[in-house]
């Protein structure tokens, strides 16, 4: 396809070569606190056609970064250093100059698809605009033009969807739209800034795949900022690690990946529960958090969580040393200590050991079942009408399911949002009759539960974390309250309660000193702790884990992960661990059971099934879990799902997998009518291993 | 969306319904008509106050409900009854209606636009001195109640009619001595506007400046708008066409439920201005026991404030198309 209405290509300024240079760049925001030095000292040249990752976790300057090469960043900012686009600099440049430049040669795809676009325009009308601002060119022109990027970057029916609003878009597809606003005038460098980290992984494989088809089509130099190593290791040629503002090692992926030389970068890669993992061990953790970059103290930041720190770190920071390969560079003043013994996270960081539970040893079905639902359905009316509300449909959330966890078991729950993850744990939490089916907890019948006294007694023993650890802690309240109300709601003694709340702070690995802060005063890490240590208040046998770790940095998310592991075998949980990534779920859970629109589509044994997968859709999943290894990840296949998860309202016929399903496209037409026809039952396919297709068939994809 | 708006009206119909007949208990049994002829001297004959009572349809020897049906199937009939002195509430209405639309029409009109105005430039130089200026300036015409700003203006112009020697400013009623010339009619009534329209203006402006530079705030730190300076065009361009038109949405809203307190609230207005117009009607109905006037009053400001509604849903729909398509 064309990328030009005008016929021609456009000229470009840099063939091949450094398109974009930036030299000794420097971000500094004023603040109350006093400067804020967001970037110090970044280098790094662009070469057409290259794609280079910007790796690093929240606060470590790399979105800032961004935002001063576009000439975006707050009119407050202090910028010094040097950014060059084919050999011009574009520092200090005005609004009207830096203008031109962007959305021409400069182009940016934004982190939320959501609030990245307008919502009183067409999707149309926002891409015409960009290109009418750039070029003369007619509306009906540019509206053409329009419709076939849309069409390139894969939206279904381009010359209606063009007129569609941004509301009326899937997350994946505002992502596509975005990305075609950003190719609309063949851009030199487009700025990628966290691209898919909103999106569910199906929807990230298919994104990453449209940013890899549109730097094809226009040669463009991509910077793709990130905190996923997974999809660094897929996509990326180099990749600078910042941590603190500072770029800490630059070199190419594969280097970076393999031959690491700062200790940060290694305690990152080793942190990152991986998919390919053959034996569990614990993750590497990182202990503490990145420091403020307000009030940075002399020498490597990285010196206070680093276990190989010397006296002089704390005095230098080191500079960028070029390591064995002068195009590698990495800044540690023990880069060649690194080298001479190539050691590992497992030599550098403190592997915790974490202790086996008792009931691991006891055969599963020798064990209690702490939780079994029974052909659990949960339908929502779907009404419509101001004064005489009408039932016009259903929302099917979950039509059928059935789970057992046992006594020390954690049962992964895995499938892309509106699946109907959600909806079964607060079933569950709620302890009320299903729609239909039912729900047995500790061998109480949740229909036979009457008057809220019993429901409280039995709400003891399941506890939930949530997923944003801000939100779910009441901001106003000192920790020792948060912690302390289930014990207070639950008639507790005062005394017993003091002990008790010091007792949690300790055993989540918190200092009960700080039991009179508040929760803003902690980092999303400890925060969680705190909601992980208000759930272990009652002394339940079941923990909800509500996307526990997927709003923290990689480098904490480990931490939280061994943390639940210990607290697991000390105390004899049980967990229903509901997640969408499947490398966190591998790592932590003994079995996972996959949902797809409301039903249960592959469980069993999580080894089994994540090695031997036979369900279309986990086989999908599993193949869109970006793997921190780019040699790995650039021999891997990927499965590529159609479209977005249909409505839980109207699911199609038969099979509900069968319109996205990659296996049903491949058979014939007399193979196909048990699909259309009958939804398929979890076939036993292996040891506690059961999927739920016509044609189950094991295909490798890890 | 006509089937969409005529639901609406069904609806704010049987509302405008409770509310009058509400108002029209109310007004029927708190409000003491007789008491007007009880208190002459010399006294009255009572069979002629009750005669005269009956008349009117004010009688509280009648059951309320009966003079409720007499009063309702008149209102069908577009007949809103009679005062105690035989005054008709439908003249009553009918000319105040429109001085109260001359009075506020055009000073709510520049109100909202030169607030909407004022308020988005702010909001782009947020803490800068024309910011906080315009800030400051704002609170105090907010804080000071209308009566003092209304007789400020009041001396401000005498000063500059005395200083300059030509009586530009003219604050007494609606109409005043006029030349010959043409259009002097026009201008003699432009004359008699000015004021309080400045009055009016200026109000409008401090709370509408206020409104938009806060929702104005949102909207510039929203992705969008970065995306669109990402796009190429230039801040302010980016400002206006991305920012404003979403920031606008709710403003329309506001304004559109404002219409019926235009009409009615602007009592102290009218009186230090001497426009004989609604909100002063409505004061003056309850003071005087005047049962029909005081619902008529509430019936055209129901009728605003659901003008007022239609117009919201109207305006959000034109302004916001995820409204328009769900």
């Amino acid at each position: 396809m064309s990328i030009d209405v005008t016929g021609d290509r456009k000229v470009r300024r840099t063939q091949s070569g450094t398109v974009l240079s930036v030299a000794d760049l420097h971000v500094t925001f004023p603040s109350e606190a006093g400067p804020v030095r967001a970037v110090r000292g970044l280098s790094f040249d662009l070469a057409a056609g290259e794609t280079m990752a910007i790796v690093g976790e929240s606060g470590s300057g790399k979105s800032v970064t961004s935002l001063a090469v576009m000439g975006l960043h707050p009119d407050t900012a202090k910028i010094t250093g040097s950014i060059k686009l084919h050999g011009e600099e574009l520092l200090g440049r005005g609004d009207a100059a830096m203008s031109n430049l962007r959305g021409n040669e400069l182009a940016m795809v934004f982190q939320d698809p959501l609030s990245a676009l307008t919502p009183v325009y067409t999707i149309g009308d926002q891409i015409t605009e960009t290109i009418q601002i750039h070029r003369d060119v007619s509306r009906s022109a540019a509206m053409k033009r329009a419709v076939e990027l849309l069409d390139l970057v894969g939206i279904p029916s381009p010359q209606l969807r063009v007129k569609s609003f941004p509301h009326e878009f899937s997350g994946g597809m505002r992502q596509r739209a975005m990305i075609a606003l950003a190719i609309a005038n063949d851009p030199d460098v487009i700025i990628a800034d966290e691209p898919t980290t909103a999106l569910d992984v199906t929807i990230q494989a298919q994104v990453l795949e449209v940013l890899k088809k549109a730097q094809r089509e226009t040669g463009a130099a991509v910077i793709l900022i990130t905190h996923d190593l997974g999809v660094v290791a897929g996509v990326a040629d180099r990749v600078t690690v910042m941590y603190a503002g500072r770029p800490v090692e630059q070199g190419a992926v594969d280097e970076i990946f393999y031959t690491p030389r700062m200790p940060y970068t290694i305690g990152l890669l080793g942190s990152v529960p991986r998919l390919d993992a053959d034996v569990k061990e614990p993750l590497a953790t990182l202990q503490g958090n990145p420091p403020s970059v307000v009030e940075l103290p002399a020498g490597c930041p990285f010196a206070p969580r680093c276990p190989m720190v010397q006296d002089n770190c704390r005095v230098i920071e080191p500079p960028l040393y070029p390591t064995e390969n002068p195009e590698h560079t990495a800044a540690c003043h023990y880069w060649a200590d690194i080298a001479a013994e190539n050691r590992s996270y497992r030599d550098i960081f403190p592997l915790p050991d974490i202790p086996t539970s008792q009931l691991e040893r006891i055969p599963r079905d020798q064990r209690r079942t702490v939780l079994q639902l029974e052909g659990m359905q949960r339908h929502y009316p779907l009404m419509k009408g101001a004064i005489f509300r009408r039932r016009v449909g259903t929302v099917y959330a979950v039509d059928g399911i059935d789970l057992e966890i046992k006594e020390g078991e954690t049962l992964g729950l895995v499938g892309e949002s509106g699946c109907g993850k959600s909806t079964t744990i607060l079933e569950v939490l709620q302890l009320k009759p299903p729609t239909a089916g039912n729900i047995v907890v500790f061998g109480k019948d949740v229909r036979g539960i009457n008057g809220g006294r019993e429901r409280k007694s039995l709400r003891r023993d399941i506890q939930v974390v949530f997923q944003d650890p801000m939100a779910s802690l009441d901001p106003r309240m000192p920790v020792f309250d948060i912690i302390a109300e289930p014990l207070g709601v639950h008639n507790v003694a005062k005394a017993e309660v003091e002990r008790r709340v010091v007792e949690l702070l300790e055993l989540v690995g918190l200092e009960p000193s700080h039991a009179s802060r508040f929760p803003q005063q902690f980092s999303g890490g400890q925060r969680q702790r705190i909601g992980i240590a208000r759930a272990l208040a009652l002394e339940p046998k079941l923990i909800v884990l509500d996307e526990p770790v997927s709003a923290l940095d990689v480098s904490i998310q480990a931490g939280v992960i061994n943390l639940l592991d210990e607290l697991k075998a000390k105390l004899g949980l049980s967990y229903l661990f509901v997640a969408h990534d499947l490398a966190v779920v591998q790592h932590i859970a003994d079995r996972v059971a996959v949902m797809y629109l409301g039903n249960i589509v592959e469980i069993g044994e999580v080894s089994e099934v994540f090695r031997h997968p036979t369900h279309p859709y986990t086989q999908a999943l599993l193949s869109a879990i970006p793997i921190p290894d780019p040699r790995k990840e650039r021999s891997r296949e990927r499965i590529l799902l159609k479209g977005d998860l249909p409505s839980p309202a109207n699911p199609p016929s038969g099979c509900k997998f069968r319109t996205r399903c990659q296996r049903f496209a491949t058979l014939t037409e007399g193979e196909r009518q048990p699909c259309l026809e009958t939804m398929p039952d979890l076939y036993v396919v292996g040891q506690d291993h059961n999927s739920a297709c016509h044609y189950n068939e094991e295909r490798q994809v890890v | 969306m006509g089937k969409y708006l005529l639901r609406r009206l069904l609806n704010y119909a049987i509302l405008l319904f409770v509310a009058v007949t509400l108002t029209y208990f109310l007004a029927a049994t708190q409000l003491n008509p007789r008491g007007l002829f009880e208190v002459r001297n010399p006294p009255l004959d009572p069979a002629s106050i009750e005669a005269t009572l009956l008349q009117y349809n004010l009688s509280d020897r009648v059951p309320v409900h009966e003079r409720w049906w007499t009063w309702f199937t008149g209102v069908l009939q577009g007949d809103w009854g009679y005062t105690v002195d035989g005054g008709h509430v439908n003249d009553e209405i009918k000319r105040r209606m429109w001085v109260s639309l001359r009075l506020v029409t055009v000073g709510s009109i520049l109100g909202i636009v030169l607030g909407v105005a004022l308020g988005a430039w702010t909001a782009t130089r947020q803490y800068r001195a024309s910011d906080r200026a315009a800030t400051v300036g704002s609170l105090l015409i907010l804080a000071t109640p209308v009566l003092v700003i209304a007789t400020v203006l009041t001396i401000l112009a005498t000063k500059f009619n005395q200083a300059s020697g030509i009586r530009l400013f003219e604050f007494t009623g609606e109409t005043g001595e006029r030349g010959t010339y043409p259009l002097a009619a026009l201008v003699d009534r432009g004359q008699h506007l000015l004021l309080p329209t400045i009055a009016l203006t200026l109000i409008g402006i401090a709370s509408y400046s206020r409104i938009q530079r806060n929702l104005m705030l949102d909207t510039l730190g929203a992705d969008y708008v970065r995306t669109a300076r990402a796009k190429g065009l230039r801040k302010q361009k980016a400002v206006m066409k991305h920012a404003l038109r979403t920031a606008l949405i709710p403003t329309g809203t506001y304004f559109a439920f404002s219409v019926a307190t235009l009409f009615t609230g602007a009592t102290i207005t009218e009186q230090i201005f001497t426009f004989h117009g609604m909100g002063i009607y409505g004061v003056q109905s309850i003071q005087q026991q005047n049962v029909h006037g005081t619902v008529a009053v509430t019936a055209f400001a129901g009728v605003c404030t659901l003008t007022g509604a239609v117009l919201a849903d109207v305006m959000v729909a034109i302004l916001d198309p995820r409204v328009r398509l769900s």
